[in-house]
């Protein structure tokens, strides 16, 4: 039995698993930057995430699908729609629970969660819709082959992590966000006018989500409740790589999507979650604050 | 250039001001003395916005402070250095000058001022790229001057320069403020180190649990026997 | 003297309630409500000290699906799966809480892992599903056709199960009770406030916050055990998930955390919503137009979530806490003005 163990570690398979991984590691990445940025923020955990994401590949399904437009023009609708939808979460939701408990917080956003859960029910009916988009395969050598949409999700999701990275270092708005989080106080006394940089920010949040609803859209079926299998392990990520850090969110993102393909690659999919999930939670034990949070 | 008449303030239930009126012209530089609790900083706060008046009316050059929206008050020339200095500790230095001139108004004369700054503050221009969070005591107070000095404001309020620094830099921040007064910029400071802050200024107000108590020129109190004996131990 | 009357009286009602012929339907929602009411009082019990979970749906899939499964798998009756479960659920809150509370986790962080917790319990579900059934759900084996006591099922008798949902219930409030007035109680509300200040005064942090977990976890999964052998089926999503665990928090919101019978007024309140909702709105489609159909089986949900956000904005004391505080208003009030006249005269 060790002996199939090595076999199957060394075999050509598993080093096309550890590809995937990293390339499923880019979309968890990208999914948990929006989060991140809201927490580091605003210092609110939206759980309804997941839905908002939802939401955003229900546009772009009906956009691209049912009303023909392309992609290019259905994605950009889905971002347009998530980056609306996570404006009205703070105007109509965060904007009056700002101080208080956090909890209250978590709890109001759980109650979006549902609420999105149930518009979607309601508008778009509980059947699997899909993209239907198959890009194919790219073979590497005569044995690996990795799939066009992961590849692609990939390159987008580093993409738009340089992109943000150029936003919040070169850009006026990118530094107020960023000192936003380290004293929100004294930024009146810088001109910030915090309410709408709130807003803002929670926009491009959302427009994040929009984002990650492409790529998702692109190998996933689309149904109301299909928040709840990223949403919780986005919010898993964003702990372990501590939250507000965005380099430590997408360290974690790596981390785990490796070890989700991983065991899924020696067992059933589930088990990689699973294993994924329990060192997690052995994580939150070494290092509470998170595994790459500076220690303040 | 600056009025306050009447003001009255505080927190929740808790009045700290009662009925200040104090003004500043311009070119000058006037100081807010007075012991720990007097309601000096309350006084900043209330002038730069971060705390609301309950009554009483704030003028600058004609315009009403208390009608202007709190983040609007950066754009009428009122440049605030906070009390402990408050600087963004995660971001470089020359980032914390650039969120000293964020308003779309002062976004074009960044390098300008940036380069004022740094010649004010050659120290600043070494570290620029350095974390705000590491700088020692006295550079983090100059690095909040050069803050608040890059929106090229016509009156500055430093709030307690003095606070935590070792009396070897709080001399080093007096002789900066004397520099930057030498340009004649107006400056209100509100400051718990009497000696050395009638150095660099022309007038002063003496505040007393959240009560103006006396006021005069530098020199008057400087040699006035009441000040003396509280302020300066003799 | 005018509450013991009352609850007298209420418990005289409760009692004879299945006798009055109401009919299988609204016994059947009793029931139902008086075990949720069970599972949010037990999750209150140390969601009121501020350890607020988001994973109590983990134990009570616990509670079920270890119930169930030792039946079916190896003929072991509930009157030894139950506690096995139960057992069950004790050790997974003790490996998942002691290093959570020795290691300081709190606020956000702990809600975050305990939701990790719950979907690490439904992974599993999925995972083993050619034991569990997975998604699929999971049904306990007949024991015979009728009743069977070995065996703890009573279909198609809802009456025996009023009885034993009802008895259960009053047990759940009277631990409650029990908590609120112990020593315990004091020691929990301290290091709610201030965790070092009381460890600095000799409270055993750890253990406290242990000790409550467990017993929240081990009710849970009695209400999980409960609810498995009334409907005699079980899936990850009805028992277990992120959307039980919210679904448990947001009735004990809405109902009232820091009172005894807050989880059931906000139990009754949701679950009653829900029912009527589902009702009145049907499972239909309607199609305002040739291409936009809507399906209104989602509007109970909608409703739900708008419910709860108002709620927390407007009302985070819940309907028992807001009307509890207008009363102790009320009383000051009165009591004041009484003063006053007595001091007048």
């Amino acid at each position: 039995m060790f002996g199939e163990f090595t076999e199957a570690l060394f075999s050509i398979f598993f080093i096309e698993t550890l590809i995937n991984g990293l390339l499923l590691g880019g979309v968890l990445a990208l999914l948990s930057l929006g989060l991140n940025l809201i927490f580091g923020v605003i210092d609110v955990v939206w759980i309804c995430y997941a839905e908002i994401i939802m939401l955003g590949m229900y546009t772009i399904f009906f956009l691209h699908v049912e009303g023909g437009l392309p992609l290019i023009v259905a994605a950009a609708g889905g971002i347009g729609v998530t980056a609306l939808l996570g404006w009205m979460t703070h105007r109509f939701v965060i904007a009056y629970l700002l101080d208080a408990a956090p909890i209250n917080q978590l709890l109001a956003t759980g109650g979006l969660l549902f609420f999105f859960q149930g518009a979607a029910m309601v508008a778009f009916g509980i059947e699997f819709r899909n993209l239907g988009i198959s890009l194919g395969s790219l073979a590497i050598t005569e044995d690996i082959y990795l799939s066009w949409t992961r590849l692609s999700s990939f390159t987008i999701a580093a993409g738009v992590v340089v992109v943000l990275y150029l936003f919040l270092k070169r850009s006026y708005l990118g530094a107020a966000i960023r000192a936003i989080s380290q004293d929100r106080e004294i930024m009146v006394l810088m001109g910030v006018n915090t309410k709408r940089l709130y807003l803002l920010t929670s926009m491009i949040g959302g427009g994040l989500a929009g984002l990650a609803a492409i790529l998702l859209a692109l190998q996933y079926d689309i149904h109301p409740f299909i928040g709840l299998s990223f949403g919780p392990i986005t919010f898993v990520i964003c702990v372990m790589g501590g939250l507000g850090n965005l380099v430590g969110g997408f360290l974690a993102a790596f981390i785990f999507s490796e070890l989700i393909t991983i065991g899924g690659y020696f067992a059933d999919l589930e088990w990689g979650y699973v294993m994924a999930f329990v060192f997690f939670i052995t994580a939150m034990f070494i290092r509470p604050e998170g595994l790459f949070q500076k220690k303040s | 250039m600056l009025t306050l008449t009447n003001i009255v303030a505080g927190y929740g239930g808790f009045r700290a001001l009662f009925n200040i009126s104090l003004n500043v012209t311009a070119g000058e530089a006037v100081a807010v003395i007075g012991p720990n609790g007097a309601g000096k900083t309350t006084l900043m706060r209330v002038i730069s916005g971060l705390i609301p008046a309950e009554s009483g009316a704030i003028d600058m050059e004609g315009v009403s402070v208390l009608d202007t929206a709190p983040y609007g008050i950066i754009n009428m020339g009122i440049a605030h250095v906070p009390e402990n200095r408050r600087l963004f500790g995660r971001m470089s230095v020359e980032d914390n000058l650039r969120m000293g001139c964020f308003t779309p108004q002062f976004r074009d004369r960044f390098e300008e001022r940036k380069t004022f700054v740094y010649e004010l503050f050659p120290r600043m221009k070494e570290r620029r790229n350095q974390m705000a969070g590491t700088l020692s005591g006295g550079e983090q107070q100059m690095c909040a001057i050069g803050r608040a000095l890059m929106s090229d404001p016509r009156i500055l309020l430093m709030d307690e320069p003095s606070a935590g620094l070792a009396p070897v830099i709080v001399q080093q921040v007096f002789s900066l403020i004397e520099r930057i007064r030498a340009d004649g910029l107006t400056v209100l400071i509100v400051e718990q180190n009497v000696k050395q802050v009638l150095r660099v200024v022309n007038r002063a107000y003496v505040l007393e649990s959240g009560r103006l108590k006396m006021e005069g020129s530098a020199a008057e109190l400087l040699e006035s026997p009441a000040i003396q004996k509280s302020f300066m131990g003799m | 003297m005018n509450n013991s009357f009352s609850i007298i009286a209420i418990g005289a009602a409760l009692l004879v309630f299945p006798l009055l012929g109401f009919g299988g339907y609204p016994l059947h929602l009793v029931i139902v409500i008086l075990i949720w009411s069970f599972a949010y009082t037990a999750w209150s019990i140390m969601g009121r000290f501020g350890l607020v979970s988001l994973g109590h749906g983990a134990f009570m899939a616990i509670g079920g699906y270890v119930t169930a499964l030792l039946w079916n798998e190896l003929g072991l009756s509930p009157w030894f799966g139950i506690p096995t479960a139960l057992l069950c659920a004790a050790l997974v809150a003790i490996i998942v809480g002691y290093p959570c509370f020795r290691f300081r986790i709190i606020g956000h962080y702990f809600a975050l892992v305990t939701l990790a917790l719950s979907e690490v319990v439904r992974q599993v579900t999925m995972a083993t599903r050619d034991i569990t059934g997975g998604s699929l759900g999971y049904t306990p084996e007949r024991h015979g056709d009728g009743w069977s006591v070995w065996a703890i099922q009573f279909p198609d008798d809802r009456v025996v199960f009023y009885y034993i949902a009802l008895a259960v219930w009053a047990g759940g409030i009277v631990i409650w009770r029990l908590v609120d007035q112990s020593m315990e109680r004091y020691a929990l509300e301290a290091i709610s406030e201030d965790e070092d200040a009381s460890a600095a005064v000799g409270v055993k942090v750890t253990r406290e916050k242990l000790k409550i977990t467990v017993l929240s976890a081990v009710m849970t999964a009695f209400s999980g055990a409960i609810y498995c052998q009334y409907q005699l089926f079980i899936s990850p999503d009805t028992i277990g998930g992120v959307g039980i665990s919210l679904q448990i928090v947001f009735a004990v919101v809405v109902g009232g955390i820091y009172s005894a019978l807050g989880p059931t007024v906000g139990a009754i309140i949701t679950l009653l919503l829900a029912e009527v909702l589902r009702i009145w709105v049907g499972t239909a489609e309607v199609c305002i137009s040739e291409k936009i159909c809507l399906n209104v089986a989602g509007i109970p949900l909608l409703v739900y979530g708008i419910m709860l956000i108002v709620f927390i904005i407007f009302l985070p004391k819940g309907i028992v806490g807001t009307i509890a505080d207008k009363w102790a208003k009320r009383a000051a009030t009165m009591k004041r003005e009484q003063t006053f006249r007595a001091e007048g005269s």
